[in-house]
């Protein structure tokens, strides 16, 4: 009886634990932040883990937008609007405003 | 772009005029075309005592209808204060364009504000968009007003009084690192468009982007602009008037004159004078000489079209 009840939990354990935890750096997994400001993106290039969150805040008194072609698409944001994108795959991420498409930014996640 | 207008002397006059035009800060630009080449006449008092007798149109541009921020708390304010200076000129113009910008998020009830205060004018107005009508998830607001007749996302021409008129769109479709994009489909229409036309029909190209390089580090240009300029090369007048820098700007090119028009909502600073292209707040004394409309006088005969432009206040 025990024994049934044990295998049990062990095997409840065994199946929520990638639903937990779906890449096995839940732990370790960041948030960082890239401010707007004066139509720029900062940092310009950020470094991140797989399974990192980033966050984009307008700080400027003009909307803009966070897009890298195919992978992800924020709505406008105006001022003060954040948008955030957790990041699911290594890879180069290039990104800019669609609206003012001199404004670019790159995530490297490794 | 003052070089352009100091080595052209032979043209006197009107030159001067349209340097003195440059240094008046506006609500619009009033053209008018004479002979196919536009002038700018002045401010519009200026304009009025000069008594334009051809056919004459207004420019407006960049309302941004919602803006509330520190540069301008009442955009819609000083979009009404433009449209009552345009009822009190003496002569009512033709029409109107406006060249986008109209609102600035999109939102339903903007663009509902702006067609209320606009149409007091009681004018027939052209529009193109500029990127602030295309912020909808659906981008349907500007196309649902502004669309009809249009190609593409918005794109059309007509005529008026021998003027062949174009109005484009250059915000769509902006590619990463690039500037404004017409894209090749919108220039083969416009090839096809000018097709056939007379090489002494005066041309009116208008958009929301400059169409002309003003300043590549704030995006204040269009990549492919230079092949409307292909595109017309050859015809004996060409207007290109642009919004969206939010500040008089005038070139002259041969045969092709290019003008930015103001803001009637907030200025932007000169290029490379501030650390990016964001509404300038200056003193609420000096805002209204520093916003504005336009307006373009065309005379049969004459070679070039007039374009005064005028603050809402000196």
């Amino acid at each position: 009886m025990t024994r049934t009840l044990l295998r049990g939990l062990l095997l409840a354990a065994a199946l929520l634990l990638p639903l937990l935890s779906p890449l096995g750096v839940s732990a370790q997994a960041q948030e960082l932040n890239v401010t707007i400001d004066n139509f720029t993106f900062a940092p310009a290039e950020l470094k991140v883990k797989v399974g990192d969150t980033v966050t984009w805040t307008n700080h400027d008194d003009i909307p803009h937008t966070v897009v890298s072609a195919g992978k992800y698409r924020s709505k406008t944001m105006d001022t003060d609007d954040k948008f955030s994108f957790t990041f699911t795959s290594a890879g180069d991420y290039k990104y800019f405003c669609s609206l003012h498409p001199h404004m670019t930014g790159m995530i490297k996640v490794e | 772009m003052s070089d352009h207008d100091h080595h052209d002397e032979e043209r006197g006059l009107s030159r001067r005029k349209v340097l003195e035009c440059m240094t008046w800060a506006g609500t619009g630009v009033l053209w008018t075309v004479t002979g196919g080449v536009p002038h700018s006449l002045g401010i519009i008092d200026a304009a009025n005592a000069a008594e334009p007798t051809g056919m004459t149109f207004l420019q407006i541009s960049d309302s941004h209808v919602g803006f509330d921020k520190p540069a301008n708390p009442n955009a819609l304010g000083t979009l009404e204060e433009a449209i009552n200076k345009v009822n009190a000129m003496p002569k009512k113009p033709s029409f109107m364009i406006h060249t986008g910008d109209i609102t600035h998020l999109s939102k339903a009830a903007e663009f509902d504000n702006a067609d209320r205060i606009i149409s007091q004018a009681k004018l027939d107005v052209h529009y193109v968009p500029g990127e602030h009508d295309f912020l909808d998830e659906e981008i349907k607001f500007y196309k649902e007003r502004y669309g009809k007749g249009t190609k593409g996302p918005g794109y059309y021409s007509f005529d008026a009084n021998g003027v062949h008129f174009v109005g484009l769109v250059n915000v769509v479709d902006l590619k990463a690192g690039g500037l404004g994009n017409l894209g090749a489909e919108q220039l083969a229409w416009l090839e096809d468009d000018l097709k056939g036309k007379s090489k002494s029909t005066p041309i009116v190209a208008f958009a929301h982007i400059p169409l002309w390089t003003v300043y590549p580090e704030w995006g204040w240009g269009t990549e492919d602009g230079g092949r409307v300029l292909e595109l017309v090369k050859g015809f004996g007048s060409v207007t290109v008037l642009n919004g969206h820098i939010h500040q008089v700007m005038q070139k002259v090119e041969g045969a092709v004159t290019f003008h930015t028009a103001r803001s009637t909502a907030f200025p932007q600073p000169a290029p490379g004078t501030a650390p990016s292209p964001g509404p300038m707040k200056v003193e609420d004394a000096k805002l209204r000489s520093m916003l504005g409309i336009a307006s373009v006088n065309f005379k049969q005969g004459d070679q070039r079209l007039a374009i005064i432009d005028t603050p809402l206040a000196g």
